[in-house]
């Protein structure tokens, strides 16, 4: 009787990840089948059959070559590359001074991240845009470059709890050598928060990867796509191709499923680690 | 030549601590706090964003918010996402559940449920605009099953707040998921031990030792699917832009200002969500603190 009892519990319990998986999936399946379809096939046949040749390769080339997707990819990567090294610096600066030193004004600027975390980022855009339009960087990179980079306490926090656990007789036989304060953090602490920062890098870069809201407002200019608004503009010209928006599509997931294929641990960590602060 | 190594430490440490803190502030200045003054400022303005000069005209922004419908129109919307997050709250934490006990291919169970957190939202809202096509994947699944007269997921406005909380549930649900396996997983196992020598089954453990050990966290969660159900923006904007009664508060900010150029109204829409978010983080926090005093008795 119980023998039975826990292999119903069992069977549903498994009946319920495959469900789970199924839903998880689905979606994503079938617009990888509609991305090898030719425009014909696509019409005739249903969504949920499999492409009748998988190595057509058609709707990737003209989503790569009309879409501007090569474009997109190249913007993504200048300012992925050059906000995450900006914003690891300043971090990690900032969380230096805030961790090593005791000085009157520390409490204060801490109060002022933590308070800035609770500014929800969609309402201020209104103004920020103004911001950004005055200091003249409006359809230029240095617009989404410069409101990546800007740190938050989640960073803050991520590196100051890890530099706690950085001994300061480090610091202290390195003064003894004569190190100023900028070597000790440039040859001593910088290199020992790797750990953390490969922890940011992840979380801040698959936000700046998936962003869509701050390159549509600041980058209008079609040479400044990035791959979220190349994407978005696909919805108008290729409006009845969906063979081609599906292949565009899966150009933009596949870096995902790699990055979280070969880090999935670190991304794991990362998101828990992030949200609980 | 000025070397910092050659100026005493009590001097290095002023210098150090300026150069290192100027930028970071400056950032949080220029883009954290300046935003909020100029959009109190300008909320109470008719501003057009353009001309030099405005009026000030009170409180008749907050007014109209709150009496027009097409801006009060997205928080009637906000409903649908809050019922939404209780829903994903309540998946995730029977999968959460489950896979922190032993369970055959967990890793794979764990990776393919977290994945949709992980992909771009335009992406997202490309994928599910193919999914609720008329004859598109949605329709072929129910075809399957014999239902072969479905409804209109985006062009119905009564379902099409559905569907698109749908899709969000999907985009979310993962990242929820994780985080309740994390505090899942912290819970000592010789408890589960102790309580299965004692007899007790998988929902009583369930019930008196996850639930009580992850309780913060869940709280948290549901306290932040307020504030969360009033901003949706992504999916919802790329998906419909807004049309067929989809609009959400955040949609119609973003249009009240920088399509039709109402600086002074749109100001006063993220002034509004502004204080319901503050408001409540604020219940967010003075709750997790009762519950920390609760717990140390």
């Amino acid at each position: 009787m119980i023998a039975i009892k826990s292999t119903s519990a069992a069977t549903f319990k498994y009946l319920t990840l495959i469900l789970g998986v199924f839903f998880a999936l689905a979606p994503l399946v079938v617009v990888l089948f509609a991305s090898f379809k030719t425009s014909q096939e696509y019409h005739n046949t249903n969504s949920l059959t499999p492409p009748a040749d998988w190595f057509n390769f058609d709707n990737y080339r003209t989503a790569f070559v009309k879409g501007n997707m090569l474009k997109g990819f190249k913007n993504t990567a200048i300012i992925m590359l050059v906000s995450l090294v900006g914003n690891m610096l300043i971090g990690t600066m900032i969380a230096y001074v805030l961790q090593r030193f005791t000085f009157k004004a520390r409490g204060a600027i801490m109060a002022a991240f933590l308070f800035a975390a609770l500014i929800p980022g969609v309402t201020t855009q209104v103004i920020v845009f103004k911001i950004v339009h005055a200091l003249g960087l409006f359809n230029t990179m240095g617009s989404a470059i410069t409101l990546y980079m800007g740190t938050d306490i989640i960073g803050i926090y991520i590196f100051i709890q890890f530099m706690d656990n950085i001994s300061t007789q480090l610091d202290e036989s390195a003064m003894l050598d004569g190190a100023s304060y900028f070597t000790i953090f440039s040859r001593i602490i910088f290199p020992l928060l790797a750990p953390a920062i490969v922890t940011m890098v992840i979380i801040k870069g698959i936000g700046i990867y998936n962003d869509f809201y701050i390159p549509f407002l600041y980058m209008p200019d079609p040479d400044l796509r990035t791959i979220s608004t190349s994407l978005f503009a696909f919805k108008g010209p290729f409006g009845s191709h969906w063979e081609t928006i599906c292949a565009a599509v899966m150009l933009i997931i596949v870096p995902t499923v790699i990055a979280f294929l070969a880090l999935q641990k670190y991304i794991y960590n990362g998101f828990t680690q992030g949200a609980v602060k | 030549m000025l070397r910092l190594s050659n100026l005493s430490y009590r001097a290095q440490r002023i210098v150090i601590i300026v150069s290192f803190s100027f930028i970071p502030i400056a950032l949080l200045v220029t883009f954290g706090y300046l935003p909020v003054l100029g959009m109190f400022k300008y909320s109470f303005t008719d501003w057009n964003g353009l001309s030099p000069s405005y009026h000030w005209v009170g409180f008749d922004n907050f007014k109209t918010i709150f009496t027009d419908e097409k801006y009060y129109e997205g928080f009637i919307n906000s409903i649908y996402y809050f019922v939404g997050s209780f829903v994903q709250l309540a998946i995730a934490l029977y999968f959460a559940t489950i896979l922190s006990f032993a369970v055959r291919g967990k890793s794979f169970f764990k990776g393919v449920l977290f994945f949709p957190s992980m992909i771009n939202s335009v992406a997202v809202g490309l994928i599910f605009l193919f999914f609720f096509r008329p004859e598109g994947t949605l329709d072929s699944i129910l075809g399957f099953f014999g239902i072969t007269n479905p409804p209109h997921w985006l062009l119905n406005p009564k379902i099409i707040n559905i569907s698109l909380v749908g899709a969000s549930l999907w985009r979310y649900l993962g990242f929820n998921f994780i985080l309740l396996l994390g505090a899942i997983s912290s819970v000592p196992s010789d408890l589960y031990e102790a309580a299965e020598i004692d007899g007790a089954n998988r929902w009583h453990q369930f019930r008196y030792i996850i639930l009580p050990s992850i309780r913060r966290i869940v709280s948290v969660t549901l306290i932040l699917s307020i504030s969360g159900s009033v901003a949706p923006f992504e999916i919802p904007y790329i998906m419909t832009g807004g049309s067929n009664g989809s609009n959400t508060f955040v949609i119609q900010t973003v249009k009240t200002t920088f399509s039709f150029n109402k600086y002074g109204m749109g100001s006063a829409m993220a002034v509004v969500l502004f204080l319901i978010v503050v408001l409540v983080t604020v219940i967010q926090k003075t709750f997790i603190k009762e519950e920390k005093k609760n717990d140390r008795h």
